[in-house]
């Protein structure tokens, strides 16, 4: 069954739904005969790379931002992190932000610019604040959007044209996503996380396996994952190829909502809570496709190709080219060797990497920092091998700093930085050399991601930081440390 | 937008397939505020390489690209479009898009035609053996053809209805103010707000 297209009140009379049919159906402003339906949007991010030419189309057609309150900007994706009370060393970043500055000011959108206690990797702000909620819309000019899903939210990037559409008419027209359960059950071995769960998921269905769905990532293992954790996860949905990924909100969800800065309060809190209670999906609701995971017999997991779908356990080899189900695949492992320089049949463990990267989106928030320095704790990197650890946000930084964090990282030998975007996607200072290889913990191991001739592992914190120490792709236990 | 009925012209073949946005154009090149000039940003690093197939001069001049399937995965940067079309692509054919992409293409009149992988394969041998065979793409009677060779392909309804008039969605939604307005009236008061 598709997402419901019926009007809510209606449906949920009826049918049993989905909780991405509910919230869909809760958020339709108008429906027609052949035409998409037309969504509201609850909540707009914006950063510097995706927006300008949205702002010039304001401007070229006379409009307003419709609904400067429900529209937020951070300084992400191009800034240094690094001298950040310096102005922008790179001309091209700096002509960049200057212009979200000027748009957000002409335009009346609050923003949280470089410097500011709240600015950050701008999926890592909304939930911070309070302001990503369950059973909300939220979109934003960047494709991890998805990651605001773990709290039972509909989440999706959209492309610069509907970062305009939003801003102009706070609705977009969309056609009704599928629906797809990912049901991981049962309990997971120590040393396992959302990172490798999330990377086992997309080698077992593919990066268009998720192409037209909603995921919504269900079962007792993914229950037992902290906010952090279900974010990975969502985080990563779009690798699948789908639009957006959801976890249910629980006790867990309201926990982490309560008293942030944007979170209801009072009577709007009670009503709040019953309404997001009343989103999980209906027993009886049918998905469109389901997929089985048995948590138990997930390790560690890293990729060795040039998606992420590309991706095994820790413990196997890099696959043969031969052995691949049609040519099409085969063309892909032996395009992916190439780049990556490596050889079949080869050990990952063995697999010696230049640089690790802690950060993003994915993996970028205060659990994920201190699992790494759980790993970190009193040890030194590798000779030859850079740390570089990028907290997500600033308010992330101050939260480490807090805790000690940094001066672990510095006794291991890494570098401290300031929050954004940074080796995820290098549009700042912070690259791969071409050639160089590195093991991160971010989301997209395409060519040159890293940097032009860039070679990139994905990886959990904590295969990062093991990594970091040894050289080669590792996991904690074998440095004797349970994590 | 331009309306678009029928394109013909010369085709490229990419023998790849999962072709991100990050190969389409690097993210370096997103750090310009224009909407135009990123014709150069194409493909960026394959364009190092002399035997890339863009460079070969059988390939000069095309504006349909063939491509392997799962084409356009990764970032929503509709900077892809934009660099496709400053290059001169007008319709890029493959067997699946990734949604984001597709998405955009419609929004900026860049035709993403869906085609089995089988007809794919059978483009691609047709215009490898005559890189100057015209091929036509009529989008009101859903169609690919390429000298003798007919196929079909798969578009959205409410995308074709929009290209074949050249129709922008923002002014489509305004004329659904009302319909916004009284959307807004009940909106629960516990949904946040940035201020
Ligand atoms: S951290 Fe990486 S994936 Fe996340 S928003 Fe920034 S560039 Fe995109």
């Amino acid at each position: 069954m598709a997402i419901q297209s019926a009007p809510a009140d209606q449906a949920k009379l009826h049918t049993p739904l989905t909780m991405a049919e509910k919230v869909w159906s809760d958020h339709i402003v108008r429906q027609g005969d052949g035409e998409p339906d037309l969504l509201y949007i609850d909540l707009h991010l914006i950063h510097e790379v995706t927006s300008p030419q949205a702002f010039d189309g304001l401007r070229a057609a006379g409009r307003p931002v419709r609904r400067p309150d429900l529209t937020v900007a951070t300084e992400d994706h191009n800034i240094p992190t690094i001298d950040v009370d310096k102005p922008i060393a790179d001309p091209v970043s700096r002509i960049q932000v200057e212009t979200l500055r000027k748009n957000c000011a002409e335009f009346d959108v609050q923003l949280y610019p470089l410097g500011d206690i709240e600015q950050g990797i701008v999926h890592v702000v909304g939930p911070q604040m309070g302001l990503t909620q369950p059973g909300m819309t939220i979109v934003c000019g960047d494709s991890h959007t998805s990651t605001h899903g773990a709290f039972g939210a509909l989440a999706f990037g959209i492309g610069t044209s509907e970062v305009e559409h939003v801003l102009a008419t706070q609705t977009l027209p969309l056609k009704p996503f599928k629906t797809m359960a990912i049901n991981v059950d049962g309990e997971l071995p120590a040393g396992v996380t959302a990172k490798d769960i999330i990377l086992a998921v997309i080698a077992k269905i593919g990066t268009g396996g998720g192409q037209g769905y909603v995921l919504e990532y269900r079962g007792s293992a993914i229950q037992s994952l902290s906010m952090e954790g279900r974010m990975t996860i969502c985080n990563m949905s779009i690798e699948a190829g789908a639009r957006a990924g959801m976890v249910a909100p629980d006790q867990t969800t309201f926990d982490y909502i309560k008293g942030r800065p944007h979170a209801p309060q009072g009577q709007d809190w009670d009503e709040a809570v019953a309404y997001w209670e009343s989103l999980t999906t209906d027993s009886g609701a049918q998905f469109d496709a389901e997929v089985h995971i048995d948590a138990a017999t997930l390790s560690p997991y890293v990729t060795w190709g040039t998606n992420p779908g590309q991706g095994l356990p820790l413990s196997s080899f890099v696959p043969d080219p031969a052995d691949a189900s049609s040519g099409e695949e085969r063309a892909a492992i032996e395009q992916a060797l190439a780049y990556m320089d490596l050889t079949p049949g080869t050990p990952l463990r063995d697999i010696r990497v230049d640089t690790v990267f802690l950060g993003s989106c994915t993996n970028g928030r205060i659990e994920d920092l201190r699992a790494a320095a759980t790993v970190l704790r009193g040890k030194h990197i590798a000779p030859g091998v850079r740390l570089l650890v990028v907290p997500g946000s600033t308010r992330v930084r101050l939260q480490a700093e807090s805790e000690g964090l940094d001066q672990i990282f510095l006794d291991a030998g890494a570098e401290w930085r300031g929050a954004g975007c940074s080796m995820c996607l290098a549009m700042n200072p912070d690259k791969l050399a071409p050639g160089e290889r590195s093991a991160s913990t971010s989301n997209r191991n395409f060519e040159g991601r890293q940097g032009p001739g860039g070679r990139t592992h994905l990886v959990s914190p904590e295969v990062a930081a093991a990594t970091a120490v040894t050289g080669t792709l590792s996991a904690p236990a074998d440095l004797g440390v349970a994590s | 937008m331009e309306a678009f009925v029928t394109h013909t012209g010369t085709a490229v073949p990419l023998r790849r397939s999962n072709v991100d946005t990050d190969q389409i154009i690097p993210a370096e090149y997103l750090k310009r505020i224009t909407r135009h000039g990123f014709e150069d940003a194409l493909f960026a690093s394959w364009r190092n390489d002399p035997e890339f197939v863009l460079n070969l001069p059988q390939y000069q001049g095309v504006s349909v690209l063939v491509a392997g399937s799962d084409f356009g995965t990764g970032s929503s940067r509709e900077h892809a479009v934009w660099a496709l079309q400053d290059f001169g692509f007008k319709v890029v054919l493959s067997s699946r898009f990734a949604d984001i992409f597709r998405g955009n293409s419609g929004k900026g009149g860049l035709l993403a035609a869906q085609v089995s992988q089988e007809d794919i394969e059978h483009i691609w041998g047709i215009i490898e053996n005559s890189p100057q065979v015209p091929v036509t793409i009529d989008l009101d009677a859903k169609t690919v053809s390429a000298g003798d060779f007919m196929c079909e392909f798969e578009v959205d309804d409410y995308v074709r209805w929009r290209l074949l008039h050249g129709l922008d969605d923002i002014g489509l939604t305004m004329q659904h103010q009302a319909a916004i307005d009284s959307f807004e009236s009940v909106r629960p008061s516990f949904k946040p707000s940035v201020r």
